[in-house]
C-alpha cells in the first residue's frame, strides 16, 4: 500500500516536472532546434520568399567561399574585431578589477561608474560614438589633440581606422567581465597570499603564481561569452558605419542581414548563418579544448596528479 | 599582556623603527595616491563620452560644430530635449508607448515563465531532468544568429510580421535560457524545509513557488528584471526585422529616423544626442536603483557558470 502510494507520488512529481518545463521545451523546439535544422535546409535553396524555394544544392556555399568574396571579407572583419576586442577588454576588465580590489574607499561608487558604459547599449550608444568619432568636431580627436597634440584620423570614413574605432568602442564596455573578475578576486583566500608573501614573493609574482591560476575558470567564462558575442556583432556596424568605408567594417552578421532582409536572399543568407554558426562553434570548442592546458580547477588537482 | 610586551619591545628599538615606518608609511601613502589617481582617471574615461553627449545635447546645432569644443554651453539649450521629441512626423509619444508595451509584456513573460521552469529543474525529481538542464546550458552558449531567418519565416507564416507578437511571445515560452539558469542556481541555495512544510499543509507547487520561493529570491528577481528590461528596451535587431510600419516603431528604431529626417548629410547632433539621452534615461535610472542586486546577480551567474 505504502509502496504504491509512494510510486504514484513519484509519478505525479515526474508528470508535474515535465509539465512545468514544457513551455521552455516548446520554445526550444519551435524557436531554436527547429530553426537550426530549417536554416540548414534553406541554405541549399534559392529563395526570395515571394516565389517557392528552389533547390540548388551547395551553390550558395560554393559562391560564398569563392576567394575574394564579400563573405571572406566579412569573416576577416569579424575575426579581427573579435580577436582584438575580446582579449583587450578581458585584460582591461581584469586590471580594473585588481585596482578596485585594493581595499579602495567607495568601492560601490567606482564599480557603478566603471559599469555604467556596459548598461547602456544599442542604438543610442552607437549614435553617441558616431559623434565621438566625428573627424572635425568629435571627442576622440579632441582628446588626442589635448593630451598628445596629435591630429587624429578621420576615423569612420578612413578604411584603416573604422574597424579600430569600433574595437575601441567595444573595449569601453568592459563592465560585465570586470564585475565577475572582482567577485572572483574577492574569493581568493587571504592565507594563500600571506603564505606566498612569507615565502618572499612580490606583488607581481603573487598575482601570477597565486591569484591568476585561481581565477582561470572565470577567465575562460569571460573569454567564451565575449567571443560568442563579438562574433555576432551587428548594431554598431549597422548604425555607425553600415559596413563601410569600402566594406572595412562589414561584419558577417551585417552581411547576413543585408542578404536576408534587404535583398531577400533567404537561402544565401541561411548559408551565411550556417557558416558563421560553424565558425563560432569551432572557435568556442578550440577555446574549451585549449582550456585544459591553462585552466586550473581547485577540485581537480588530485585527478591531475593521476593523469 | 602580550600587547603591552610587544609595545614596549617596539619602544626599545624606537628610533630606527620610527624612521623606517615613516618612510614606509610615506611610500604606502604615495602608492595609495597613485592608486586613487589611476582609478579616478579611469572613471573619467568611462564617463567622458556621456559628458560629451550631455554637453552636445545642451548646445545649439552651430555650437556643436566647433573645435575645440565648448564644454559648457552658453546659453544652455534645455529646449533641445523637448525639440528632439517633437520633430514633425516623428511621434515620439507613440514610440515610447510601443517600447513600453513591448518591454512590459516581454518582461512579464520572462518573470512568469522562467521561475516555473527553474523550479521544476531545481526542486522536482523527474527522469530526463539533467538532460533538459544540459539543453538549457547549451542554449545559453548557442549563437542565436543561426535561428533568425527560420524564426522570421515562421512568424511571417503566422501573419505576425508587423505586430509586437514576435518581440513578446519568445519571452513567454520558457522565459529565456539564461534567466532559467539564474533562477535555478538561486533556488538551489534556498532550504527545502519551507517547501516541504508548505506541501504538508496542502499547498500546490505553484503556490509554493509564488508564495515562498520567489519572495525569498529577491536578488535573482531583481537581476532578471534589470537584465530583461535592459535587453528588451535596447533591443534593435528584432524590431528592425519585424516592424516596418513606422507607427509601430520602438524608440531605438525611431532614433534612426531622426538621422533621416534632417535634410543635410550629417545628422543634427544636438537633437540626436538629446533624444538618445532620453532613450537611455530609463535604463540608467533603473540601473542606479537596482545596481546592488544587479551586481550580485551577475556575480551569481558568472561564478557558478
Amino acid at each position: 500500500m505504502a509502496f504504491i502510494r509512494q510510486r504514484s507520488l513519484a509519478q505525479k512529481e515526474a508528470i508535474l516536472g515535465w509539465l512545468l518545463v514544457f513551455p521552455w521545451l516548446a520554445g526550444f523546439v519551435l524557436l531554436i532546434a527547429g530553426p537550426i535544422i530549417a536554416s540548414l535546409v534553406l541554405s541549399l535553396t534559392a529563395w526570395d520568399i515571394l516565389r517557392p524555394p528552389k533547390f540548388i544544392g551547395l551553390t550558395n556555399f560554393h559562391d560564398l567561399l569563392q576567394p575574394g568574396s564579400h563573405f571572406w571579407q566579412s569573416i576577416k572583419v569579424t575575426t579581427i574585431y573579435a580577436f582584438v576586442s575580446v582579449p583587450a577588454h578581458t585584460v582591461l576588465a581584469l586590471l580594473v578589477a585588481i585596482l578596485l580590489n585594493q581595499k579602495v574607499k567607495g568601492l560601490r561608487l567606482w564599480r557603478t561608474l566603471y559599469y555604467l558604459p556596459s548598461v547602456v547599449s544599442g542604438v543610442a550608444v552607437a549614435f553617441l560614438w558616431q559623434w565621438v568619432y566625428d573627424a572635425d568636431f568629435g571627442l576622440a580627436n579632441w582628446v588626442l589633440w589635448t593630451l598628445f597634440h596629435i591630429e587624429g584620423p578621420a576615423w569612420l570614413v578612413d578604411p584603416h581606422w573604422a574597424l579600430p574605432a569600433l574595437i575601441i568602442m567595444d573595449i569601453w564596455t568592459f563592465g560585465a567581465p570586470m564585475v565577475i573578475f572582482l567577485a572572483s578576486l574577492q574569493g581568493v583566500p587571504e592565507e594563500l597570499h600571506e603564505a606566498a608573501q612569507i615565502d618572499g614573493a612580490g606583488a607581481v609574482r603573487r598575482f601570477f603564481s597565486v591569484t591568476l591560476p585561481l581565477i582561470t575558470p572565470v577567465v575562460l567564462f569571460n573569454v567564451t561569452l565575449g567571443l560568442i558575442a563579438a562574433l555576432q556583432m551587428f548594431t554598431q556596424a549597422y548604425i555607425i558605419t553600415n559596413g563601410g568605408p569600402g566594406n572595412a567594417t562589414l561584419t558577417t552578421m551585417l552581411y547576413l542581414y543585408q542578404n536576408a532582409f534587404q535583398n531577400l536572399r533567404m537561402g544565401y543568407a541561411s548559408a551565411i548563418a550556417w557558416l558563421l554558426f560553424l565558425y563560432i562553434m569551432a572557435l568556442t570548442l578550440l577555446v574549451f579544448w585549449s582550456s585544459r592546458h591553462w585552466v586550473y580547477y581547485q577540485s581537480s588537482t588530485d585527478r591531475k596528479g593521476e593523469q | 599582556m602580550a600587547q603591552a610586551r610587544s609595545l614596549s619591545a617596539s619602544e626599545l628599538s624606537q628610533s630606527p623603527a620610527r624612521s623606517r615606518s615613516l618612510s614606509g608609511r610615506l611610500a604606502r601613502l604615495g602608492s595609495r595616491a597613485v592608486l586613487y589617481a589611476v582609478i579616478v582617471i579611469g572613471a573619467i574615461f568611462c564617463l567622458l563620452p556621456f559628458t560629451w553627449q550631455l554637453s552636445t545635447a545642451l548646445k545649439t546645432a552651430r555650437d556643436a560644430l566647433t573645435f575645440p569644443p565648448i564644454w559648457i554651453p552658453n546659453p544652455i539649450q534645455w529646449g533641445n530635449f523637448a525639440a528632439s521629441m517633437t520633430i514633425p512626423g516623428l511621434p515620439f509619444g507613440t514610440f515610447f508607448a510601443n517600447t513600453i508595451i513591448i518591454t512590459t509584456l516581454a518582461l512579464t513573460g520572462n518573470m512568469v515563465a522562467a521561475p516555473i521552469v527553474a523550479y521544476s529543474l531545481a526542486r522536482l525529481r523527474w527522469p530526463g531532468r539533467n538532460q533538459v538542464f544540459a539543453l538549457v546550458l547549451a542554449t545559453i552558449m548557442l549563437p542565436q544568429q543561426v535561428t533568425i531567418i527560420p524564426q522570421f519565416i515562421l512568424f511571417k507564416y503566422f501573419g505576425w510580421v508587423n505586430t509586437f507578437i514576435p518581440l513578446i511571445l519568445p519571452a513567454w515560452l520558457g522565459g529565456g535560457a539564461f534567466n532559467v539558469f539564474l533562477f535555478r542556481q538561486f533556488f538551489l541555495t534556498l532550504p527545502v524545509d519551507l517547501d516541504e512544510a508548505a506541501k504538508i499543509d496542502g499547498a500546490s507547487t505553484l503556490t509554493i513557488l509564488w508564495r515562498i520561493t520567489l519572495p525569498l529570491s529577491m536578488p535573482a528577481v531583481a537581476t532578471v528584471t534589470v537584465f530583461s528590461f535592459v535587453f528588451h528596451w535596447n533591443d534593435f535587431f528584432a524590431p528592425l526585422i519585424y516592424l516596418s510600419d513606422q507607427r509601430l516603431f520602438t524608440v531605438s528604431l525611431a532614433l534612426t529616423l531622426i538621422v533621416q529626417q534632417t535634410n543635410s548629410q550629417l545628422p543634427q547632433w544636438d537633437l540626436l544626442m538629446a533624444a538618445s539621452l532620453i532613450v537611455m534615461a530609463p535604463v540608467l535610472v533603473l540601473f542606479f536603483f537596482a545596481q546592488r542586486y544587479f551586481v550580485r546577480g551577475i556575480v551569481l551567474s558568472g561564478i557558478r557558470g
